[in-house]
C-alpha cells in the first residue's frame, strides 16, 4: 500500500461541492428552461414555476461559493511555458500514452484551462442572469439588453456544462482522482504519476 | 374542451404536431385608424368582458390614460399628435394590443409547454395556468404587448376574446366601438373591407393610406387601416417592419437543438473513450523509478 499524500483540506472539499450541487441544480432547472425536451426536469424543481423562482437563487449560491473557489486555486492555475508543451501532447494524454510527459504541478493544463473557462463562464451567467431575473430586475432593463443576455446566458450555460462534462469524465477516466475530493488524499503512485513536481514539491523526494 | 384542442395550430415549447383534423377560417379584427374617434369605449368593454380592473393612474398631461398596457389593461388608446404636412395637425389616435401574429414571437420565446397557444383561426392566447413567469414571451414580442402581473407573476394580453370567438360573437372591444372603426371577420373578408376604405382615403387626399398586415411576422390577426401606411412609426411607435428579434431566433431556433445534441455527444464520447482508450491506471510498481 502506498502513502497517501494530502491534496485537498476538508475546507476545500466543502467548498468545491458546494459549487457542484449548486451547479447541477442550476444546471438541470436551466436546462428545463431551455429546450422541451428537458421540461421533465422542472418537475424536479416541483414545476415549472418553482423552477423559475429557484434557479436565479441556485445560480448566486453558485456563482459565490465559485468565486470562493476560485480564489484559493488562482495562483496554482497559472499557465506555464511546461502547460503549452504538455498541450502539444494532448493526443498521447487521451491515449494513455504517458511516458515522457512534460512534469506537471499541482494541475495540468486541461485542469488549468478549465479552470479559466470556468472563470469566464460563471461572471458572466451571473451578470447576464441579472438582467432576466423575473420578476426582480428584468423589469428595468429595455428589451434590446435583455434579448443580448438571453443569447449570452444560454451560450454561456452550454460552454460550462461541455466544461463540466469534460471535468467529471476526466475525474472518473483517471483511476484515484476522485478520492482527492472526497476523502482528501491521493496515493503517491498517483501523484509521482500524474503530478510528478507536485509531488516532489509535497514529499521532498 | 376536447373539441377546443382540435382547434389548436401551434402550442409553445411543443416539438411535435398538434392537432391538426380541423380546419378553421382565420380571422382577423381591422381597426380603422381614421373612423377612430378615440373615445375608449373599446377599452372599457375589454375591461368589462374580461373583468379586468386596473389601478386608477395619474393624469401626466396626456390623453392616453392608462399610460401603458398592463397585467390588468389589455388594450389601451395611444395618441400621437403630428405634422405630417408643416402647419396640419393630425391627431393619430391607435388602439393599441396584441397584433395576434402568424408567426408569434411569444409563443417561440415560451419555455412551458402549452402556455401559449396559437389557434387554427389565428387568435393567439396565453393559458396562464401553464405560464411560469419567465417573462420569454416580453423578450420574444416584436410589439411589446405582454405584461407580466405583480401580483402572480404570469403574462397578460388581449385575447382577441377568444372565448367570444368560440361561439361565433365578435370581440368585446368590436361590438362596442360606436363609428365602426373596428370591424372583425374572416381575415380574406377584413382585407377585403380594408381595400374599399383604403381607396375611399386615398380619394380624399391621404395618397399613402394603406393596409398594416406586416409580412415580417407572417401578416397579423389585428391589422389597422392607417392614412400614412408608409410611416407607421407615426402611430406611436409601430414597427415599420417588425419581425422576430434575430437574437431570439438565434436563442429559440437552432441554438436549442444544436446545443442539446452537442451535451449529448459530449457525454457520448467520454463513454466510447472510456470503452476504448480505457481509464488511466496507475501500477505502483511501474513508478517505482
Amino acid at each position: 500500500m502506498s502513502q497517501l499524500i494530502k491534496r485537498y483540506t476538508s475546507k476545500e472539499r466543502s467548498n468545491h461541492w458546494v459549487v457542484a450541487i449548486a451547479f447541477i441544480l442550476a444546471g438541470l432547472s436551466g436546462l428545463a428552461l431551455f429546450h422541451p425536451a428537458f421540461f421533465f426536469l422542472a418537475h424536479l424543481f416541483g414545476g415549472g414555476p418553482w423552477t423559475r423562482i429557484l434557479h436565479p437563487f441556485i445560480g448566486v449560491l453558485m456563482f459565490l461559493s465559485f468565486m470562493v473557489l476560485a480564489g484559493r486555486f488562482w495562483s496554482l492555475n497559472r499557465i506555464t511555458p511546461a502547460d503549452r508543451e504538455w498541450r502539444k501532447r494532448i493526443k498521447d494524454v487521451l491515449c494513455n500514452r504517458d511516458r515522457g510527459l512534460p512534469e506537471v504541478g499541482k494541475y495540468n493544463a486541461g485542469q488549468k484551462y478549465l479552470f479559466w473557462v470556468m472563470v469566464i463562464c460563471v461572471p458572466l451567467l451571473l451578470l447576464s442572469g441579472f438582467f432576466i431575473w423575473q420578476p426582480w430586475f428584468a423589469p428595468i432593463f429595455p428589451v434590446g439588453v435583455i434579448r443580448i443576455a438571453v443569447v449570452v446566458h444560454a451560450l454561456a450555460a452550454w460552454i460550462m456544462i461541455l466544461g463540466i462534462v469534460v471535468h467529471v469524465y476526466a475525474a472518473i477516466w483517471v483511476k484515484g482522482t476522485i478520492r482527492a475530493m472526497t476523502r482528501g488524499t491521493v496515493t503517491e503512485a498517483w501523484a509521482k504519476h500524474h503530478h510528478r513536481a507536485w509531488y516532489r514539491q509535497m514529499t521532498g523526494k | 374542451m376536447a373539441l377546443q384542442s382540435l382547434d389548436i395550430k401551434a402550442r409553445s415549447a411543443t416539438t411535435t404536431p398538434t392537432p391538426q383534423a380541423r380546419g378553421a377560417i382565420p380571422v382577423a379584427k381591422l381597426i380603422d385608424i381614421s373612423k377612430c374617434i378615440g373615445c375608449k369605449a373599446c377599452q372599457v368593454a375589454c375591461m368589462q368582458w374580461n373583468d379586468l380592473r386596473d389601478e386608477v393612474g395619474d393624469n401626466v398631461g396626456v390623453y392616453d390614460n392608462p399610460a401603458d398596457l398592463t397585467a390588468q389593461s389589455w388594450t389601451v388608446m395611444r395618441f400621437s399628435e403630428v405634422e405630417v404636412e408643416q402647419g396640419r395637425l393630425e391627431w393619430l389616435i391607435r388602439k393599441d394590443g396584441c397584433m395576434h401574429c402568424a408567426d408569434p414571437g411569444c409563443l417561440k420565446a415560451c419555455p412551458a409547454p402549452g402556455a401559449i397557444v396559437q389557434y387554427a383561426n389565428g387568435i393567439v392566447d396565453f393559458h396562464e395556468e401553464h405560464c411560469i413567469g419567465c417573462g420569454y414571451c416580453v423578450t420574444g414580442c416584436p410589439f411589446d404587448i405582454p405584461r407580466i402581473s405583480k401580483k402572480d407573476s404570469k403574462a397578460y394580453k388581449c385575447t382577441l376574446c377568444s372565448d367570444r370567438v368560440a361561439v361565433g360573437l365578435e370581440p368585446a372591444c368590436v361590438k362596442t366601438c360606436p363609428t365602426g372603426a373596428i370591424v372583425f371577420g374572416s381575415k380574406e373578408d377584413m382585407i377585403h373591407h380594408a381595400e374599399g376604405r383604403i381607396a375611399d382615403l386615398k380619394e380624399r387626399g391621404y395618397a399613402n393610406a394603406g393596409l398594416y398586415d406586416p409580412a415580417g411576422v407572417g401578416g397579423t390577426h389585428v391589422m389597422y387601416v392607417l392614412q400614412h401606411a408608409d410611416q407607421p412609426q407615426l402611430y406611436a411607435d409601430l414597427p415599420k417592419d417588425p419581425h422576430i428579434s434575430p437574437l431570439v431566433a438565434l436563442w429559440k431556433g437552432v441554438t436549442k437543438p444544436l446545443m442539446s445534441l452537442g451535451i449529448g455527444v459530449a457525454v457520448l464520447a467520454g463513454f466510447f473513450h472510456y470503452v476504448t482508450a480505457g481509464p488511466k491506471e496507475v501500477e505502483e510498481e511501474n513508478e517505482t523509478d
